[in-house]
């Protein structure tokens, strides 16, 4: 075999010229969630005089935000499989009551009433994977049937009204922050941050870095063409310097929330399926070409079933974190929470038409909408309809953003 | 008969990579039923669609003198407009509505926006007495048989006022009844004088009812003949007759033992369940050995294929499977690739390829399960694979990162190979596959399919191409209407011949 042109990490950082590696094809559709993410962040910082990065402002971000990115990692594997689930608010709404329930009234151990929740959600995900994959009704039916038969089953658990106080430890998962470890150091100007937070933090970064270092040293040894090195260390620093500005920022204010270190560990999860599983993989095909992946010989049945089990199992746990967040189960808690994920994820670049998403670009996608949420509540726009009005703006424009993109691929052909 | 409504000249059309017409001339008289007879692929229907304006004027070359204007279409409303009206293949009925909403539908007997419905109940009725069907105009299409809704589709070109009709194989799908009331009503129009095209397989009915044939062979004009002059020998010759010189790869085979053996394959059609499309086929297939399937459009030969993968098509399959002298059940793709079959789709587009997908993640998706340990796929094993498979296929892509949409239509079948290859196959059948690629990478193909088969895998060749098959295959069979009406090893095998094996059955019904 002949060896594709490799660029070597030991190259000088200058950019290649003529024996030049990798094409540094700059993909637009892929980065462009990213850059639009910036220029959000950018701009509400510069609108709010810098209050939209200060430490506690941060912290808020992502609380407020945490139930819809764990929805958003749900749905867009069920819209990269070309499906949709609209139910998904209305299962929210019956986890958090069928968890207070358990706790407050019958007194069951919380961690035993989480699973049980976590079950249910599973259980209700089987049902609409069944209507939907082996049935054969389109998902936005059944979903939509789903929407109004779990909102039922929240009322019919709690009459007309909320139950709470919630147990400490599942107020904390939503609200509360990790303890400090290890006590408070100092950053000079910046003040004191918790020690521990900070050690999380390097410790992300460095493994960010290695895993990246070790998918290139794979890929030089398989002979595989790389980013050239000065592209490397940008992909390598960038994120570094995001994680750690963010990790810094939060250990000022308090440590890190439980609720970051368990989108962090859904983040890694959902990634690795999707880039790395067998399952992953069959969600794309699926999404991609039905046909061409039943004729492969993936059994695309079950695939869209188990994505809808794991919707369900999902939208409990986003269920467990509003409902303790609120310390209050309530009839209409997650209304509309399908809508944000919905958003989050093609925000976040997955294609109405399936086949195409990440998890990382629905997170950010999500963020994206809770920065906009967020900013636009710190500048005053407190009603309802100016945030609604921007947030609609952006879904649509970064929905147009990828049919024209898809147009010229198209085209150029 | 005397003057010409229709001169096409020097047309050409291209699609990336192919040629699907080069310099082709028709003429039509008006008041004639005219014939276009070639293969599968000579560009009979491409020549229509240029007429028609679905390939509107700018994307062809050559010029469309109708009625002594050259005329542009930019869509399939300006050639209505002008009296040229296409029946396609598949109906374009909305099954749903009315007969008469379908005959008028985007011409709606309307006052001021609001449908008449009188009006246009009154002119449906009168347009079904033309065509000699006595259904009730406000019958849902849906409840029709398909020789009914084809009388539909003629009633709705007559409401355009049509002068030159074009039938794209308007009898494949009939019976014989519906198919003879058809011809009748065409000759009835010509006597109105309205000018027929037909694009025809049943060479009977050509000779039976048209006035003049033209023959087109890969995309060229080969001749324009008075009917009562031709003989349907003479219309086979023209449609098959072609060099042959140097297009197909030198290969001895090295026969062994039998791999596959299909006894009584009966398929049934899953929208029409009591019609069978494959019927009581035998059929066997051997290490080392290329072995074509030849049959024209509706023979069945896709619907045999996919319903020995893994029951991918039809209902109420019965018959029995002998894999290396043992019985094999393969009732899903799973369990048919895990046998050791393998099958590339026909339509590589619609059924074999992810196209927003890079070419690995397309070469790994049929044995995922080879790449991976405990759910995880190993990454590199498979870009290393995909890069061997790149090296030995010669797929012409930057790397196999590249998105498969994006290659030539030789490229994208090398994948779909590469694809199956990968699943280490014992049996490979390939639903046409060398289908709307260019002839030095049909070269390649077939070159890779003399090595598979050197490799001592059995191959079923599905092709339409009679040349194609004669030249690769070392024994084949003909299909016709769901049947095997003939196996012929290479060197008894002639394509007149085989084309009569292929047409047996409707000659043998033809009245």
């Amino acid at each position: 075999m002949t060896a594709a042109p490799v660029q070597t990490g030991k190259g000088p950082a200058a950019p290649p010229a003529d024996k030049a590696p990798r094409k540094v094809n700059f993909d637009l559709k892929e980065s462009g969630i990213f850059i639009a993410f910036a220029i959000t962040i950018v701009v509400f910082t510069i609108l709010t005089e810098g209050v939209l990065l200060s430490p506690q402002n941060l912290s808020n971000i992502i609380v407020q935000q945490s139930y819809i990115l764990v929805l958003a990692i749900g749905m867009v594997l069920i819209i990269i499989a070309g499906h949709i689930d609209l139910s998904v608010g209305s299962v929210v709404a019956a986890a958090g009551a069928l968890a207070a329930v358990m706790m407050v009234d019958m007194n069951i151990p919380w961690p035993l009433a989480v699973l049980i929740t976590l079950v249910f959600g599973a259980v209700v995900g089987a049902w609409q994977g069944y209507w939907v994959a082996y049935f054969g009704i389109p998902a936005f039916i059944v979903t939509l049937a789903g929407m109004l038969l779990f909102r039922a089953v929240t009322y019919a658990i709690l009459g007309n009204q909320g139950i709470g106080p919630f147990p400490e430890a599942v107020r904390s998962l939503a609200n509360g922050f990790l303890p400090g470890f290890l006590g408070n150091v100092g950053l000079g100007t910046l003040g004191g941050a918790d020690l521990f937070s900070i050690i999380a933090g390097v410790v992300v970064v460095v493994a960010m870095a290695f895993v990246q270092y070790r998918t290139r040293a794979g890929r030089i040894r398989y002979n595989q063409a790389v980013d050239p090195a000065w592209l490397f260390l940008l992909k390598v620093i960038l994120p570094a310097v995001i994680v750690i500005f963010l990790v810094v920022q939060l250990a000022r204010f308090r440590n890190l929330p439980w609720v970051l270190v368990l989108l962090a560990v859904l983040v890694v999860g959902y990634t690795l399926v999707t880039n790395r599983a067998v399952f992953g993989r069959q969600i794309y095909a699926v999404g991609g070409n039905l046909q061409a992946a039943t004729l492969s010989g993936v059994k695309v049945k079950s695939v869209v079933f188990w994505l809808f089990v794991n919707m369900g199992v999902l939208s409990a746990l986003a269920g467990i974190i509003f409902a303790g967040r609120l310390n209050l189960a309530g009839p209409t808690a997650g209304n509309s929470f399908e809508l944000d994920a919905i958003a989050a994820a093609f925000i976040g670049g997955a294609a109405v038409q399936g086949g195409v998403g990440r998890v990382v670009g629905a997170i950010t996608g999500g963020l994206i909408m809770a920065v906009i949420n967020n900013g636009m509540g710190l500048m005053g726009a407190t009603k309802p309809q100016q945030v609604m009005l921007v947030k609609g703006l952006v879904l649509l424009a970064a929905v147009a953003f990828d049919v024209y993109s898809k147009r010229r691929a198209a085209g150029a052909k | 008969m005397s003057d010409t409504i229709l001169r096409m000249r020097g047309i050409t059309k291209t699609f990336p990579g192919v040629k699907a017409l080069q310099d082709v001339n028709l003429e039509v008289r008006r008041g004639e039923i005219h014939s276009i007879c070639g293969e599968n692929g000579a560009g009979k229907s491409t020549l229509m669609k240029v007429l028609s304006g679905v390939y509107p004027h700018g994307t062809y070359e050559g010029d469309i003198e109708y009625e002594g204007d050259i005329c542009r279409f930019s869509g399939i409303r300006d050639s209505e407009h002008r009296g040229i009206v296409i029946i396609h293949q598949e109906l374009a009925l909305a099954s749903n509505l009315s007969i008469a909403e379908n005959i008028f539908l985007g011409n709606e007997q309307a006052k001021r926006g609001w449908i008449d419905w009188n009006k246009t109940n009154a002119a449906a009725d009168a347009l079904l007495r033309r065509v000699g069907l006595s259904e009730r105009s406000v019958t849902p299409v849906i409840e029709l048989g398909v020789g009914k809704q084809q009388l539909v589709e003629i009633a709705k070109a007559l409401s355009k006022e049509v002068k030159l009709l074009i039938l794209d194989e308007p009898t494949a799908a009939l019976n014989d009844e519906d198919s003879a009331h058809l011809l009748d009503l065409l000759r009835g129009l010509r006597d109105e004088g309205i000018t027929c095209v037909i694009i025809s397989h049943k060479l009977n009915e050509v000779m039976g009812i048209s006035d003049r044939v033209t023959i087109l062979r890969d995309g060229k004009t080969i001749w324009t003949e008075e009917t009562a002059n031709l003989t349907e020998e003479k219309i086979i010759s023209g449609m098959v007759g072609r060099d042959m010189d140097h297009r197909y790869p030198e290969h001895t085979p090295t026969i062994g033992e039998e791999a596959l053996r299909i006894e009584d394959w009966t398929v049934y059609s899953p929208t029409q369940p009591d019609r069978a499309l494959v019927r009581n086929v035998n059929l066997t297939l051997r290490r080392g050995e290329i072995v074509g399937l030849a049959g024209l459009m509706g023979a069945g030969r896709t619907e045999l294929a996919m319903s020995v993968f893994g029951r991918s098509y039809g209902i109420n399959i019965s018959g029995r499977l002998i894999k290396d002298g043992k019985e094999i059940k393969a009732r899903s793709v799973r369990e048919a690739i895990d046998h050791g079959i393998a099958y590339a789709t026909e339509d590589r587009k619609r059924y074999g390829l992810n196209l927003i997908e890079d070419i690995k993640r397309n070469v790994s998706a049929a044995g995922l399960s080879k790449l991976a340990s405990g759910g995880w796929v190993d990454g590199n094993e498979e870009r290393r694979v995909a890069d061997e498979f790149r090296s030995s296929m010669n797929i012409k892509a930057p790397s196999v990162e590249s998105v498969v949409g994006k290659l030539s239509g030789g490229n994208q079948q090398k994948v779909v190979l590469s694809k199956w290859i990968f699943t280490d196959p014992d049996v490979l059948i390939l639903d046409e596959p060398t289908r709307g690629i260019d002839v030095g990478a049909k070269y390649e193909i077939y070159t890779i399919i003399n090595r598979l088969a050197d490799e001592g895998k059995a191959i079923l060749v599905i092709s339409s191409e009679l040349p194609e098959l004669l030249g690769i295959c070392d024994r084949i069979y003909t299909l016709s209407a769901g049947r095997i009406t003939g196996e012929v090893p290479r060197a008894e095998a002639t394509q007149e011949s085989l084309m009569t094996l292929m047409t047996k059955e409707v000659q043998e019904v033809a009245p």
